[in-house]
């Protein structure tokens, strides 16, 4: 467990630092209509994401990084 | 409770779903009203979940869900060691998102009621745009205190804790991609079985040759989690999504799914859905669908979420644009119909109920279901 802690804050130290190295952005903010259109959202519709979420947490001993709502017991 | 699984901490991904991908920006205002139907193994479950969220200021924005499960259980497990049984879960859920430059920090509570199944959890999470806003980071933290009660018992009372800890990177690829890597570890500590769920053993004094005792799990369990998705907006207007999903926990337990997603817009107004998912997973140290005598080690489970088991998901979804030039205070709305039909195969959880079999040499037990959401969605 603190080891898991440990290597998330020396990822998050590492990114920190990054911006200072000058990195340029390759998709320039005028390149990105594309990325901004609905469908290109991982998850479009919060709550129905939520329950999607909800259905498998109850059913499967997986769990976490869903990458949406997921919540409260199990019961369905 | 009587046919759930404990109680997840689900709210700290409140936001995730909705973290901006293009710089950092509030989530839209809008809302849901959705009411869903599950139906499969013996199991009927509905109920509407509403969702509201509206920017209060020029910085903050705040959100709350109201959602009921009603429940009507004969699954194999109910019908075998209990009786059916029908019950209601209420969840009620506040959330608040605050923007400060390139970041947005969210927090958020929620309360689940059952009438022998009490949850509360807490969550917080911090997103940052760097690299010219192609990347963000997030990372939450979320604590949960469930209390658990038994029916018919009223002496039985425990309790179960939970911490989860997360990190996530959304990052522009090309003009055409985005990537997200999640993580995410979940300790829990107390009651984390289910208070009527049994495990049978065999006993050649019974005319079944098997008996039922209660099942005994650990009262710790830590579990990680890897997920990447990546989505891609085809050569016309259309987009592909993937997933891949790594899980590991101290029980024992290993799993993965992976799934492919592809939306079609047809004209200005209908959107199509189509998805695939596959779901796998390895049982329990402590599994077994029949032990040899009766506390047989001192770890036991017959959850079938427990076993070796696989599932897959076949899903349709259309959607209508309502509204698309506004009306009023309205900016655009939807009216949506999602539906899933999900396989689930057992490798060592067998059909108890099919008479005329030794003790262990029943047939595998499997189920399907069918999912069905109808939701209407509005912007303003």
């Amino acid at each position: 467990m603190r080891q898991t802690i440990f290597c998330l804050l020396a990822l998050l130290a590492i990114l920190a630092v990054l911006p200072g190295c000058g990195i340029k952005p390759w998709v320039k903010p005028y390149e990105r209509h594309l990325l901004a259109d609905p469908i290109m959202n991982f998850s479009r519709d919060p709550a129905s994401a939520a329950y999607e979420t909800h259905v498998y947490q109850a059913r499967e001993s997986a769990r976490g990084a869903e990458g949406s709502q997921g919540g409260g017991c199990g019961c369905n | 409770m009587r046919f759930t699984r404990p109680a997840l901490l689900g709210a700290l991904a409140l936001l995730w779903g909705l973290m901006p991908l293009l710089a950092a920006v509030l989530p839209e205002d809008r809302s849901d009203a959705l009411y869903h139907a599950y139906d499969g193994g013996g199991l009927e479950v509905n109920g509407p979940s509403i969702l509201v969220r509206k920017q209060v200021s020029k910085n903050s924005s705040l959100s709350a869900n109201y959602y009921v499960d009603s429940i009507t259980s004969a699954t194999i497990d109910v019908i075998t060691a209990a009786s059916p049984y029908t019950e209601k879960r209420t969840e009620k859920s506040v959330g608040v998102d605050y923007l400060f430059n390139k970041s947005i920090m969210s927090m958020g509570y929620t309360n689940s009621v059952e009438n022998d199944f009490d949850a509360q959890s807490t969550f917080f999470t911090i997103s940052q745009d760097m690299f010219g806003d192609l990347t963000t980071i997030s990372m939450g933290y979320a604590r949960g205190w469930d209390e658990i009660t038994k029916t018919g018992d009223p002496d039985f009372k425990e309790d179960a804790d939970r911490q989860s800890y997360s990190l996530g990177i959304s990052q522009v690829m090309t003009k055409h991609m985005l990537l997200a890597l999640n993580f995410q570890t979940i300790t829990d500590e107390g009651f984390l079985n289910n208070p009527y769920r049994s495990v049978r053993y065999l006993d050649p004094g019974n005319a079944n040759g098997y008996s039922f005792e209660p099942e005994v799990y650990p009262r710790t369990r830590t579990s990680n989690a890897v997920a990447l998705r990546a989505i891609y907006y085809l050569p016309y207007r259309a987009s592909i999504r993937g997933e891949y999903r790594y899980f590991s926990d101290d029980w024992g337990i290993r799993a993965f799914n992976a799934g492919v997603n592809y939306t079609h817009p047809i004209g200005k107004n209908w959107l199509l859905d189509f998805k695939y998912r596959y779901y796998e997973q390895g049982k329990a140290d402590f599994y077994s669908d029949l032990f040899p005598y009766a506390q047989a080690q001192n770890y036991l489970a017959r959850d079938k979420e427990m076993s070796s088991y696989s599932n897959q998901t076949f899903g349709f979804g259309v959607s209508y644009q309502i509204f698309p030039k506004g009306m009023r205070y309205i900016d655009k709305g939807s009216i949506n119909l999602k539906y899933d039909y999900i396989l689930f195969e057992y490798d060592d959880f067998r059909d108890i109920t099919r008479s005329g079999f030794a003790p262990g040499e029943e047939p595998l037990y499997g189920f399907s279901a069918s999912v069905t959401q109808l939701f209407l969605s509005i912007w303003y």
